[in-house]
C-alpha cells in the first residue's frame, strides 16, 4: 500500500515565491516604477549630498555674499562654481541646498513613521488581541487624537516643545501614532479570531510571542501601505511647519524652511528660490504616493 | 515508527477493542455552563434615557453539561450548528473560559490546579481544528508551526527541533523533507495532517477534533480518521471527536453524546445508540441519515429551526419541533436519566417504552 499523501505530485513548490510575484506585479504599473524611481533618486541625493552639491550651503567660508540672489545658469563672481538653480539672498547655491534640505526632510519622515508605526503596533495588536479595558483605553485615546488634523496636533505640540529637529520628529510621533494604531488594530481583529491563533493559543504559548510572532507578521501588509503614504504626509506636515517658523531650526532647514526663505523675494522676481525646493517636495511626496497606491492596490486581497 | 494510513474505510465498523468498564476517568466537566453577556454600554445607558429600550442580554451557549471520558476512549458530540458543542470544545481545550461548572483532569478539579498544574492540564489537551486552510500561520514555515511549542515548553532545545519535527512529520504520514514549505505548498488533506502533528508535539493525553474531518474530500477524510485510529493505538490517546456528521462519529466513536441548544440530551454506547435511539431529537437525526438503500423514503424535514438561545422555550428545549410534545413538555424539562445501563436521555417518554411510541 503505498502512502497516498507524500507520493502527491510537488508541483506547488515550483510556485513563484510571493515577494517575486509581488515585484512583477508592481512592475506592470509603470507611473508607480516612476514613483518608486523618484523616491530611490531622492533617498540617494540625500544620502550624499556631500558629494554631489557643488558647495556646502552651511560652511559659511564657501558662501560669497556678492553671488547673492543669482539666477539660474549663473557662473560665480570669484569662485567660479556655476549655479544650476541660482542662488538664494546669502549667495547659497539652491541646488546644494535641496540636497541638503532633502536630507533633512528625509531624517524626520523616515525616523518619525519609524517610531509612530513602532508605538502604533504594539498598542494596536494589543489592544486587539487583549481587548477589554485596555482595548477601550487605548482606543478612546485614538479616537480623540483623530478627531484633530495630524498637523494641529503637532503644530500645538512644537508650539510648547520650542524648536528643533529631534523636537519635530517628537511631534510628528505623537501626532501620527494613532494611524498605526487603528490600522494595526482593525487588522488584528480580524486575525485574532481566525484559527490559527486559536490553535496557537491552545498550545499555550505567551502573548507576547502570539502577537510577535504570529499576529504581527499577518498584520503588516495594510500597515506597510499606512507607512508609505505616512512617509509622504510626514514630509508635508514637517515642510508646513518649518515654513511657518515653527519646524526646524535655520541652523539646519529642510525644503519647506528652503520655500519660506525665498517666500518674500518670490513677487520681487526671484521665483528660483522658493520654486525649486518646491518643485523637489512635490516629486518626493508625490514619488511616494505613485508608489504607495499601487502597492495598496496589489496588497489587497480582494484585487488578488 | 511510521503510521501508514489506511486507503479503506468499511462503514460502519465499530471500534474493535471498546475500553473495559474500569478503565479510569481522565477528564471530567460537571455543570460547564458558558453565558455570553451583552450589556447596554454607556452608548447603550444614554439611549435608554431616551427610551430605546436596551437590555442586558444573556445566551447561553453551553447550560450545564456533564460528561465524563474514560482513558483510551473515543467520544463523540454530536449537534446541529449552535447547539454549543464547539464551545465544549474550546473551554476544555483553555481557549475559552467556563462561566461556571467545573472541568477535572485525571481526577484533580481545575479551579484547585496551582498554576503549574494548570499549564500541564493545557499541553495534555490539544485540539485539532475544522479549517485545515485557516488553522496554520500562513507565513510560518511547517517546521516552526509544528515544532515552535515544544521548544518553548521545553519538550526539545532549539537543535534537536528539526529532528524531533522530522519524526513527527513521519509519524502522520508526511514526507519529513517538506518542513521547510509554507502551508499554501500543501493539500487539506496534508494541512490537516500539519494541524494533527502540531498537536502532538506536545505530547497530549486527550485530543479535541473539532469538525476536523469536515472541510475534507470524503476520501482524505477516511484517511485521517484511519490516522486518528493509529495514532490511539500507538500513544494511547482519547479522543472527544465532535462532528454532525452521523456516519463519520458511527465509525470512530465508542460512546456518543447528542447535545441540543447547550444541553445533552442523549449520551450512549455506539452501537446501543444507532440501534436504539430514544430521544426523538436523535430519532429524528438518524432518520434523515443518508443510505444507499433504494427503496422509497418519505422525508419529513425536522419542523421549525433551532430556538434562539437569547430566549430558549420554557419546558423541554425540544418541545417546539419535537412531533410527540405535549402540555408537560412546554412546561416542564425533562432530566436526563438513565434508560438502560449506559445509556441516558432527557425526555418525558423515557418513561413509556420505545416500543410504543414509536
Amino acid at each position: 500500500m503505498t502512502d497516498a499523501t507524500s507520493s502527491l505530485p510537488r508541483r506547488a513548490a515550483k510556485k513563484p515565491s510571493r515577494l517575486a510575484m509581488l515585484t512583477t506585479r508592481f512592475a506592470e504599473n509603470r507611473l508607480a516604477v516612476f514613483g518608486l524611481f523618484l523616491v530611490v533618486l531622492a533617498i540617494l541625493a540625500a544620502l550624499f549630498a556631500p558629494w554631489i552639491a557643488p558647495q556646502n550651503p552651511f560652511d559659511l567660508a564657501t558662501l560669497d555674499i556678492f553671488d547673492s540672489m543669482l539666477p539660474p545658469g549663473s557662473t560665480g563672481s570669484e569662485n567660479g562654481l556655476h549655479y544650476l538653480l541660482g542662488t538664494d539672498a546669502q549667495g547659497r547655491d539652491v541646488f546644494s541646498s535641496i540636497l541638503y534640505g532633502l536630507r533633512t526632510s528625509l531624517i524626520v519622515a523616515f525616523s518619525s513613521v519609524g517610531f509612530s508605526m513602532g508605538i502604533g503596533l504594539v498598542a494596536g495588536l494589543s489592544a486587539a488581541y487583549f481587548g477589554g479595558a485596555l482595548d477601550a483605553i487605548l482606543m478612546r485615546i485614538v479616537d480623540i487624537q483623530l478627531s484633530f488634523p495630524a498637523i494641529l496636533v503637532a503644530l500645538v505640540l512644537l508650539a510648547i516643545l520650542g524648536q528643533g529637529v529631534d523636537k519635530v520628529i517628537l511631534a510628528l510621533i505623537i501626532a501620527q501614532w494613532p494611524y498605526f494604531a487603528r490600522t494595526a488594530r482593525s487588522a488584528a481583529l480580524v486575525e485574532r479570531n481566525r484559527e490559527y491563533i486559536l490553535a496557537v493559543r491552545c498550545l499555550n504559548l505567551s502573548a507576547p510571542r502570539i502577537i510577535a510572532r504570529h499576529l504581527l507578521p499577518n498584520c503588516l501588509p495594510p500597515l506597510i501601505v499606512i507607512a508609505l503614504i505616512d512617509l509622504a504626509s510626514s514630509i508635508a506636515i514637517e515642510a508646513t511647519l518649518s515654513f511657518l517658523g515653527v519646524g526646524v531650526p535655520v541652523t539646519k532647514p529642510s525644503l519647506g524652511m528652503l520655500i519660506s526663505n525665498g517666500f518674500e523675494f518670490l513677487m520681487s522676481g526671484s521665483y528660483w528660490i522658493s520654486l525649486f525646493p518646491g518643485f523637489a517636495l512635490a516629486l518626493v511626496i508625490m514619488g511616494i504616493n505613485l508608489a504607495g497606491d499601487h502597492l495598496r492596490d496589489i496588497l489587497n486581497p480582494r484585487n488578488s | 515508527m511510521t503510521q501508514t494510513p489506511h486507503l479503506a474505510l468499511v462503514p460502519g465498523t465499530a471500534p474493535a477493542a471498546a475500553p473495559a468498564p474500569e478503565t479510569p476517568v481522565i477528564l471530567e466537566i460537571e455543570g460547564l455552563t458558558k453565558s455570553f453577556i451583552s450589556t447596554p454600554g454607556l452608548g447603550g445607558h444614554i439611549a435608554n434615557l431616551f427610551g430605546a429600550g436596551i437590555k442586558r442580554q444573556e445566551v447561553r451557549a453551553v447550560s450545564g453539561v456533564d460528561l465524563s471520558v474514560k482513558t483510551g476512549e473515543i467520544v463523540g458530540i454530536v449537534g446541529e450548528s449552535g447547539c454549543g458543542k464547539s464551545t465544549v470544545a474550546r473551554m476544555l481545550a483553555g481557549i475559552s473560559n467556563p462561566t461556571g461548572g467545573e472541568i477535572r483532569y485525571r481526577g484533580k478539579a481545575r479551579s484547585k490546579m496551582t498554576r503549574a498544574e494548570r499549564e500541564d492540564f493545557a499541553l495534555s489537551i490539544q485540539m485539532i481544528f475544522q479549517d485545515p486552510y485557516a488553522s496554520l500561520n500562513p507565513r510560518m514555515r511547517v517546521r516552526d508551526i509544528i515544532g515552535e511549542a515544544a521548544v518553548v515548553h521545553g519538550y526539545v532545545t532549539r537543535a534537536e527541533m528539526p529532528a524531533y519535527v522530522e519524526d513527527l512529520m513521519t509519524r502522520v504520514g508526511l514526507a519529513p523533507d517538506m518542513a521547510d514549505r509554507f502551508p499554501h505548498q500543501f493539500s487539506g488533506g496534508q494541512r490537516q495532517r500539519i494541524g494533527i502533528a502540531r498537536a502532538l508535539a506536545l505530547k497530549p493525553d486527550v485530543l479535541i477534533c473539532d469538525e476536523s474531518v469536515a472541510a475534507l474530500d470524503v476520501s482524505i477524510q477516511a484517511q485521517v480518521l484511519n490516522l486518528f485510529m493509529d495514532l490511539r493505538d500507538s500513544l494511547g490517546l482519547t479522543y472527544l471527536f465532535i462532528s454532525h456528521n452521523l456516519g463519520v462519529v458511527e465509525h470512530i466513536s465508542d460512546r456518543v453524546v447528542i447535545m441540543y441548544l447547550g444541553r445533552v440530551v442523549e449520551s450512549a454506547p455506539t452501537e446501543e445508540l444507532y440501534a436504539r435511539p430514544h430521544h426523538p431529537y436523535t430519532r429524528l437525526l438518524m432518520d434523515h441519515l443518508p443510505t444507499l438503500s433504494v427503496e422509497r423514503r418519505t422525508h419529513r424535514p425536522i419542523a421549525g429551526d433551532l430556538p434562539s438561545p437569547l430566549d430558549p422555550p420554557p419546558g423541554c428545549p425540544f418541545n417546539p419541533r419535537c412531533p410527540l410534545a405535549t402540555d408537560r413538555c412546554r412546561s416542564e424539562r425533562p432530566a436526563l436519566r438513565e434508560v438502560t445501563p449506559g445509556h441516558i436521555s432527557a425526555c418525558h417518554f423515557d418513561d413509556t417504552s420505545s416500543a410504543e411510541i414509536r
